[in-house]
């Protein structure tokens, strides 16, 4: 990758203080993410793949370390606004339509009202859902409330997206389809992505790179490039190369619970 | 439609359990007032029945029961007496006059409101306070709940005195007992609501690098709209009550409440239930008006169904 390194951590640690006792979320986490990677981070649970996307976004504060985004600090990334988030529920409010949850980023950030129609305007068309704007969440589906999440997590137009099992709870079907819609979407876009995922399948159809983790402590014990093509249709999960790297990830996977 | 007939069942039930109960309670009275008119009762002599049971008195006079629903100072007065009473203090006097029950019940329906009022706006500031401040969570909650362990008929009188001292006279001493009662429930349901949103939806805010006061204006406060009304309609009736008491203290002329202190010191016994149905009715219709507020902002807000 030749790109700027746009994530950069060093040794990144994490410790939370639990009335049990120390938990050790993550330990020596070191690694570069590249502009317009598309990264997945996958391991079973505890293993800090979330913790760690969480301190990209300033959401939780290392304990050691160093982190970078953009070059700043997590915390002046954060108020620079300089990543959309999107959360595993839709999260949208209820008392919302789906233009006006798209919107609650932009009047936060003070865009004019003429900016603000015209950005939900474009990121309504960008996941598909142009027509819907005026309708409230309870009316959606849930993969196309997870979509207007995604649409308000692009609409102020950061150049970083994080991305915390945003399709965890959908079927696998409505999964599949927004799998592939996001992928269009990055091609578009050309954002830097990074995805907390527990499926291999997504993780390998969708990453330019695979971050396999691993628990107690979470740690990274396996980074894969994918040489699989940028133009991905569904059915390229069922060519030999895909499966390899499956398998791969697999055993990653594998070795990081041989420790318990 | 359908459910026309049991709201209805449950009516007459009511009514003729209140229609039964007048014979022995009244039934006293009606014997003593039969013997002064000459006629035979069992057993004779007022004397003799006041320690009988208003019960066995009742099944040995059947021919005494229709005075135990006409009387004038009955111990129990009859469904139709208090109706009538109503409409007559309702419909048939001017609303200036001091027998009118419209007249009494907006002296107390001022009071109410305005006690309402200012108990829903203390109730929603400290409410705020307490969720954005650790201090105030710890210091002002504990006094809140001791505030309502208070018998309102204790405090009321010392209020108003106090009041008076400083020559603060009329409405506002009644409203000030009214807030009293109804700004509890506001903080505990705003309180409440403005903590409902989920940690996600915070963090959400703080993703966008949201301030304080973006994060209450887009998020905790309209998440809190349906908790406040939950808490206004108790909040209302509460006011009522307050207002009520607020008046009895003073030996207040006007009012639901003097209504039903002048009543009992003259044992107009009609006069008193009546007063109490015309505060029923009046805290029905304002409980309604809430519902009905409630329904059209949550419609509004997309949160209706």
């Amino acid at each position: 990758m030749s790109q700027a390194t746009v994530i950069e951590a060093k040794n990144l640690d994490l410790t939370f203080q639990t009335n049990d006792g120390a938990v050790q979320a993550l330990s020596g986490v070191t690694l570069d993410i590249a502009a317009g990677d598309f990264v997945s981070f996958i391991g079973p649970s505890g293993c800090g793949k979330t913790t760690f996307l969480r301190c990209i976004a300033a959401l939780e504060q290392p304990t050691g370390g160093t982190l970078t985004v953009n070059g700043m600090t997590p915390e002046e990334a954060r108020k620079a606004r300089a990543y959309g988030y999107v959360f595993q529920a839709a999260g949208l409010y209820p008392w919302r339509t789906i233009a006006g949850n798209i919107r609650l980023p932009l009047e936060i950030m003070g865009f004019s009202r003429a900016e603000q129609a015209e950005r939900v305007k474009n990121v309504l068309e960008l996941v598909d859902l142009a027509g819907f704007g005026g309708k409230f969440p309870w009316q959606l589906s849930g993969g196309m409330q997870q979509r207007a999440s995604i649409a308000r997590a692009l609409s102020f137009d950061a150049d970083i997206l994080l991305m915390d099992e945003p399709f965890g709870a959908l079927d696998e079907i409505v999964r599949d389809h927004l799998n592939e819609e996001l992928l269009k979407l990055w091609a578009r876009t050309g954002k830097t992505i990074g995805f907390v995922t527990h499926s291999i399948p997504e993780a390998v159809y969708l990453s330019t790179r695979i971050v396999v983790m691993s628990p107690r402590p979470g740690r990274i014990t396996d980074v894969i490039e994918s040489p699989l093509p940028k133009d991905r249709p569904l059915d390229i999960r069922d060519t030999p190369e895909f499966l390899e790297i499956a398998h791969r990830v697999r055993e990653g996977l594998r070795a990081g619970h041989a420790y318990d | 439609m359908r459910s026309v007939v049991p709201v209805l069942a449950v009516v007459a039930v009511i009514l003729a359990i209140w229609y039964l109960a007048c014979l022995p309670m009244n039934i006293h009275t009606a014997l003593t007032n039969a013997e002064r008119a000459g006629v035979a009762v069992q057993p004779e002599g007022a004397a003799e029945r006041r320690d009988r049971s208003g019960i066995g008195l009742a099944l040995t006079n059947p021919g005494q029961w229709a005075d135990t629903w006409a009387q004038d100072k009955p111990r129990l007065p009859a469904p139709h007496q208090v109706l009538a009473e109503l409409w007559d203090t309702t419909a048939m006097k001017k609303v200036t006059s001091k027998r009118s029950l419209v007249f009494h019940g907006w002296i107390t329906l001022s009071a109410t409101l305005l006690g309402f009022a200012i108990g829903t706006g203390m109730g929603i500031v400290l409410a705020i306070g307490i969720v954005h401040s650790r201090a105030m969570d710890m210091s002002v909650m504990p006094w809140a709940i001791a505030s309502q362990t208070i018998p309102i008929l204790a405090i009321a009188p010392m209020i108003i005195v106090v009041l008076n001292s400083v020559g603060v006279q009329g409405l506002l001493p009644k409203a000030i007992i009214s807030a009293y009662l109804s700004f509890f429930p506001v903080v505990v349901g705003m309180v409440k609501g403005l903590r409902s949103p989920d940690a996600m939806q915070f963090d959400l805010l703080r993703t966008y690098n949201a301030s304080r006061g973006q994060t209450f204006a887009k998020l905790r406060l309209p998440a809190s709209v349906p908790y406040l009304f939950a808490s206004l309609k108790v909040g209302i009736a509460a006011s009522l009550v307050g207002a009520i008491v607020g008046e009895l203290p003073t030996g207040a002329v006007r009012g639901l409440g003097a209504r039903l202190l002048t009543g009992s010191y003259y044992g107009q016994t009609i006069q008193i239930w009546s007063a109490l149905f015309a505060t029923a009715v009046l805290a029905a219709v304002l409980v309604a008006l809430i519902a009905g507020a409630e329904r059209m902002t949550l419609k509004r807000m997309g949160l209706g169904r």
